[in-house]
């Protein structure tokens, strides 16, 4: 799994450049040449990203994976007090005149640090929070940058679907995360996409697509063609077990869809701050097709959904971080949906 | 209460499980006089069983499994099966209606659940005595839980229904089915944050299964099943006939739709899903 992680291209940020590793997945040796520059450029980072201003004990590292781009990379645990519900990755898109946040976290006070590491990076204000999906962890940090110039741009089905779950994970926030996940707000879509839509940050133009019912009913992916980096939020897993909010078959055919990208990288939505692409999709794929192929085989059998989650993609256990705590539901989600086949 | 006393004695006496003797009864003890008045009720008789997991997945699909523990004859057999849910905003979570055209009284089925609760299954035999079988569930939230993954998908096939059915068909012998409704099954516990109102509870009532004239199955029911209510059931063909299926909801609409068995060759598969034949508003 290590081998698919990309490292931090040093050298075509400190030269504003779009070059490409094509180093086989594993190589490092890329990079050794620029070792030295690359510890002067990460001290520089870190001496100007500081210690959070509230003085959390965990705060908000922004990792440099393209000229302009920067991720936070969320944990693979449940949502709490120590990660302030920010279990996903969260991406920071640098234009000549806006910036862009794909994903916002998963409370207001996470939103908050994320806005104070952000403005020790850029003065530039913030133009678009393009949220991916619903899921809480993605979401739940966009009261930090609510205001008269940003719009929040969604899927065309997320505002129901916040509508719909808002309270519960409010809820839910409230218990993992405890105090701090204190005026923490559901804000919804204000730019709504259906199909496709470029956003333009000056110099550098984004391009937005909603896709059919996969991870959820409501995923987004973004795309910056200047560096070639897909942000697949939720569509894409590493390292973390992929949830199935949505649609299996539908996920499945998405990612057929996406594999057509011409990225070299990915952003996934868990997992490393960048990862090769498409060598990213090939875990995930491989617990998909073994969800369907196995599910599938217990309803040929006539078989039931606790029968299932006792042996389908059992294989799969030992390669995926969360295993136990996620495959369970993926099972019963993938059953409910192919018994209808 | 006298009952009660005896029957905790008993049950200390013969070493039912530990779970079984201590989790919080309260509720049901007010439940059981309003359902079943003084009736005695007889636990862990021997006369049904019920399979649920002590710790479910999702709180809003917790598989169950109940069925009388003894054969099926014309001279003693289950008529009714109540399923009872202590914690959840409708205890009451179905009516099982049994004949002998059904031939084993025997339901699995995927209920949600909203607090760690008992789930109880109360068999009225048709001498008319009351038999139950208990488990405790851990599970919350089932009730409440946001609705559906996909609710445009949901609505495009609101009331479609699917059987499943094991085959070859042995005539004159219980043969198991599977029933899928594809109904959203809202709770009316869920809330639409713009409107801030409830979504308004809807969700099927009823579901009656006919082998030709004959009654299999009568399901009184509410939201306390999953989204798109699962029910496998038994049924006895006394040769080919027609397996015929009839759902109402709580807005007062209808589907209905049969299956021919055995399934011939110039219709539709048993199993494939299919238009409701009759959707009446």
């Amino acid at each position: 799994m290590h081998n698919l992680v990309e490292e931090p291209e040093i050298r075509d940020m400190l030269h504003g450049m779009a070059r490409e590793s094509t180093g086989s997945p594993g190589s490092r040796t890329v990079l050794r040449v620029q070792a030295m520059t690359a510890w002067l450029w990460l001290a520089a980072v870190g001496a100007v990203l500081g210690p959070s201003p509230t003085g959390a004990a965990d705060a908000i590292q922004l990792k440099p994976v393209a000229q302009g781009i920067y991720v936070y990379t969320g944990p693979h645990t449940d949502a709490s007090d120590s990660n302030l519900g920010a279990v996903g990755n969260v991406a920071i898109v640098l234009g000549e005149q806006t910036v862009a946040l794909i994903d916002s976290g998963g409370s207001l006070e996470f939103g908050l640090q994320l806005r104070a590491a952000l403005e020790e990076i850029t003065d530039l204000p913030v133009s678009h929070v393009i949220n991916t999906h619903v899921h809480p962890d993605h979401l739940l940090g966009n009261g930090a940058f609510a205001g008269p110039t940003v719009e929040f741009v969604g899927h065309r089905r997320l505002g129901a679907a916040l509508a719909a779950r808002a309270e519960f994970y409010l809820e839910a926030g409230t218990r993992n995360v405890g105090p701090k996940f204190a005026g923490t707000k559901a804000i919804g879509p204000t730019l709504e996409v259906a199909d496709s839509m470029h956003i333009n940050l000056g110099g550098r133009v984004l391009k937005v697509t909603a896709h059919a019912t996969a991870h959820t009913d409501n995923d987004l992916t973004v795309y910056d063609r200047r560096t070639r980096t897909l942000f697949a939020g939720d569509l894409v897993f590493v390292e973390r077990l992929p949830i199935v909010d949505g649609s299996l078959k539908g996920w499945l055919a998405v990612m057929d869809d996406l594999r057509a990208v011409p990225a070299v990288r990915v952003v996934p939505g868990h997992g490393p701050a960048s990862v090769r692409w498409p060598s990213a999709l090939h875990a995930q794929e491989r617990y998909l097709q073994a969800l369907l192929r196995d599910v599938r085989i217990e309803i040929a059998a006539g078989g039931t959904i606790e029968n299932a989650i006792g042996w389908v993609a059992s294989e799969e256990r030992s390669k995926w971080v969360r295993f136990d705590e996620d495959h369970p539901r993926n099972v019963t989600a993938s059953f409910t949906e192919l018994e209808w086949e | 209460m006298r009952v009660a006393v005896t029957t905790f004695l008993l049950a200390m006496a013969v070493g039912i499980p530990a779970w079984g003797a201590t989790e919080d009864e309260s509720r049901w003890h007010d439940l059981r006089e309003s359902l079943f008045g003084d009736r005695q009720i007889h636990e862990e008789s021997g006369v049904v069983s019920l399979e649920a997991p002590y710790r479910a997945h999702d709180a809003a699909l917790v598989p169950i499994t109940f069925e009388a523990a003894f054969p099926q004859t014309n001279e003693r057999y289950v008529k009714t099966i109540t399923l009872i849910v202590d914690e959840n905003p409708l205890p009451m979570a179905g009516q099982f209606h049994f004949t002998e055209a059904s031939g084993w009284a025997a339901i699995s089925t995927r209920i949600r659940v909203n607090a760690y609760t008992h789930v109880r299954a109360v068999a009225e035999t048709n001498d008319g005595e009351l038999h139950m079988a208990k488990r405790y569930v851990k599970a919350s939230g089932g009730c409440s839980a946001p609705a559906g993954k996909d609710p445009e998908a949901a609505l495009a096939s609101l009331g479609k229904m699917k059987l499943r059915r094991s085959d070859p068909v042995l005539w004159g012998e219980p043969n198991s089915a599977q029933l899928l409704v594809s109904h959203p099954n809202h709770t009316g516990m869920q809330m639409d944050q713009v409107t801030r109102h409830y979504v308004l509870a809807y969700f099927v009532d009823s579901i009656e299964v006919r082998y030709g004239d004959l009654p299999v199955l009568a399901v009184e029911s509410n939201f306390s099943l999953s989204e798109n209510p699962a029910v496998r059931f038994h049924y006895v063909p006394d040769g080919p006939g027609e397996l015929s299926v009839r759902v109402t909801d709580s807005d007062g609409a209808m589907f209905a739709r049969a299956w021919s068995v055995p399934a011939s060759v110039a219709t539709a598969p048993v199993g494939e899903e299919a238009a409701p034949v009759n959707p009446v508003q």
